[in-house]
């Protein structure tokens, strides 16, 4: 069963197109990196699959559901309200500054959405939320502020903030960009753990190592277009085409 | 005094949640609201609030023959002082609102979070600490535009002194409006502290 189907997405911004015809398709359980050169387009693949962008053109499913569709005219149409708000509750996004909601303590910002948007209730909230700040080595933080954290602790409890949603899938936008090199690997071992656990993933990421050992599949974009996917041993240590050798070479550097 | 303190807190009452329609109006994407709004507030900021006291006050008679009444000039007042503030304050709320990082509106909306949900639980509460410091300074202002009711004839702090020290023919009561303005004034900026520094628990 494929979580996420994208269909021959398409996406301009003001008349120049950054996505051109790009087809994903992951599976339960699977984890997808996806790599490639800056501006290659692999945020706005992100934004569109968590619809925090309207496509332009093509199709986006969610556990077989019809988030969009091309309408009569080959643009994008998407579905009502109701089902997008039911869709997106399918999914979470970990972003590469956080985003957390910095009035609200550790504790507040994980349980206020399960509470407010899923009507648990706060003692089922916080039990869960505690359950997954241990998870995170964060459980006796529970009550500082977003302030008061380090980035990778921040970046955990984004980690935490998204899976209390209980997201069939989970998309990160580079987790370690925004983070001192010292503090990238606390955030990788989550991700590696999650992937045990078998959840479903899509991560855009620049750590090829990262990459290589936590994915089961590879995707190389440049200029909005895949140009190469397989298995990471492929893709990473055998690229078959010249522009992956490129990235790929530049990155050694 | 208590006129001045009555017209002080009517109009914060009336104009701290009219500017936020307001202000909204001003960022609508529907773009005759968004002008009819734009030049609301380049109007009331851009002409003396004394003018506004004097158009609510005697409009309604210049223009509509309504007999103007005595009790209308306290109701006048506070009419033209919350469409005046209203004015200063939804540019406030506007800038405030504006400097809220997009990505905040971006972690609510993959949440699930409604647009009521996100405005009122996730910016509104960020908005009324970035504002606070812009806001005190009009809530100080307020207090000494208060003395501009005189000019529509309403008994305020100011009106009183003039006519006492006039009839006296002596300053104290001129230094004692001073004094009352001050103190005023210095409870206000000390309330303002206190309310900021409440807001202190995060960054
Ligand atoms: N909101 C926007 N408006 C206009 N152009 C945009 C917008 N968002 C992205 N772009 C453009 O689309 C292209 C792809 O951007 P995108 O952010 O998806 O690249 P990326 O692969 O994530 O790059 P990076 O590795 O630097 O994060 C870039 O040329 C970018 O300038
Ligand atoms: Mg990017």
């Amino acid at each position: 069963m494929n979580v996420l189907e994208i269909e021959s997405l398409q996406k301009s911004f003001d008349g120049r197109e950054v996505l051109k015809d790009i087809s994903v398709s992951v599976a339960e359980g699977e984890v997808v990196a996806v790599i490639g050169p800056s501006g290659s387009g692999k945020s706005t693949l992100l934004r569109c699959a968590t619809l925090l962008e309207t496509m332009d053109g093509g199709a986006l499913r969610y556990l077989g559901r019809s988030a969009a569709a091309p309408g009569k005219d080959g643009k994008t149409v998407y579905a009502d309200a109701q089902t997008l708000k039911e869709i997106r509750s399918s999914f979470g996004l970990v972003f590469q500054s956080f985003h957390l909601f910095p009035h609200y303590s550790v504790l507040k910002n994980i349980i206020d959405a399960p509470m407010c948007v899923q009507k648990r209730s706060r003692e089922e909230a916080t039990k869960a939320a505690m359950a997954l700040l241990s998870k995170m080595g964060l459980a006796d933080r529970a009550d500082a502020y977003p302030y008061q954290l380090s980035g990778g602790e921040q970046q955990r409890v984004s980690i935490a903030r998204a899976l209390a949603m209980g997201p069939k899938m989970l998309f990160f936008d580079e987790p370690t960009s925004a983070l001192d090199p010292e503090l990238t690997g606390d955030i990788l071992r989550v991700i590696q753990s999650l992937a045990r656990e078998k959840m479903t993933m899509l991560i855009v990421t620049h750590e090829m190592a990262f990459a290589r050992s936590v994915a089961d599949r590879v995707i190389f974009m440049a200029g909005g277009v895949i140009v190469e996917q397989g298995r990471p041993e492929d893709v990473i240590d055998n690229p078959q085409n010249e522009r992956t050798r490129a990235f790929l070479k530049k990155l050694e550097r | 005094m208590l006129t001045s303190m009555l017209i002080f807190a009517l109009t914060l009452l009336g104009a701290l949640p009219l500017a936020l329609p307001i202000a909204f109006g001003r960022m609508s994407k529907h773009a005759p609201l968004r002008m009819l709004m734009q030049v609301y507030i380049s109007f009331m900021r851009g002409t003396p609030l004394m003018l506004q006291l004097l158009v609510v006050y005697f409009g309604p008679w210049f223009i509509l023959k309504i007999p103007l009444s005595n009790g209308y000039r306290f109701y006048a007042a506070i009419i033209a002082f919350v469409l005046n503030y209203a004015a200063y304050f939804a540019e406030i709320y506007r800038a405030g609102i504006e400097s809220i990082p997009r990505g905040q509106y971006e972690a609510a909306e993959v949440l699930g979070y409604s647009q009521g949900q996100t405005f009122w639980r996730i910016i509104f509460p960020q908005m009324v600490k970035r504002i606070l410091p812009p806001v005190t300074n009009e809530v100080i202002t307020l207090v000494k535009d208060t003395s501009l009711a005189f000019s529509i004839g309403v008994m305020e702090m100011f009106t009183m002194a003039k006519q006492i020290s006039s009839a006296e023919k002596s300053m104290t009561a001129l230094v004692a409006a001073a004094a009352f303005y001050y103190v005023f004034n210095a409870i206000v900026a000390w309330a303002m502290n206190r309310f900021e520094r409440r807001l202190a628990y995060y960054r």
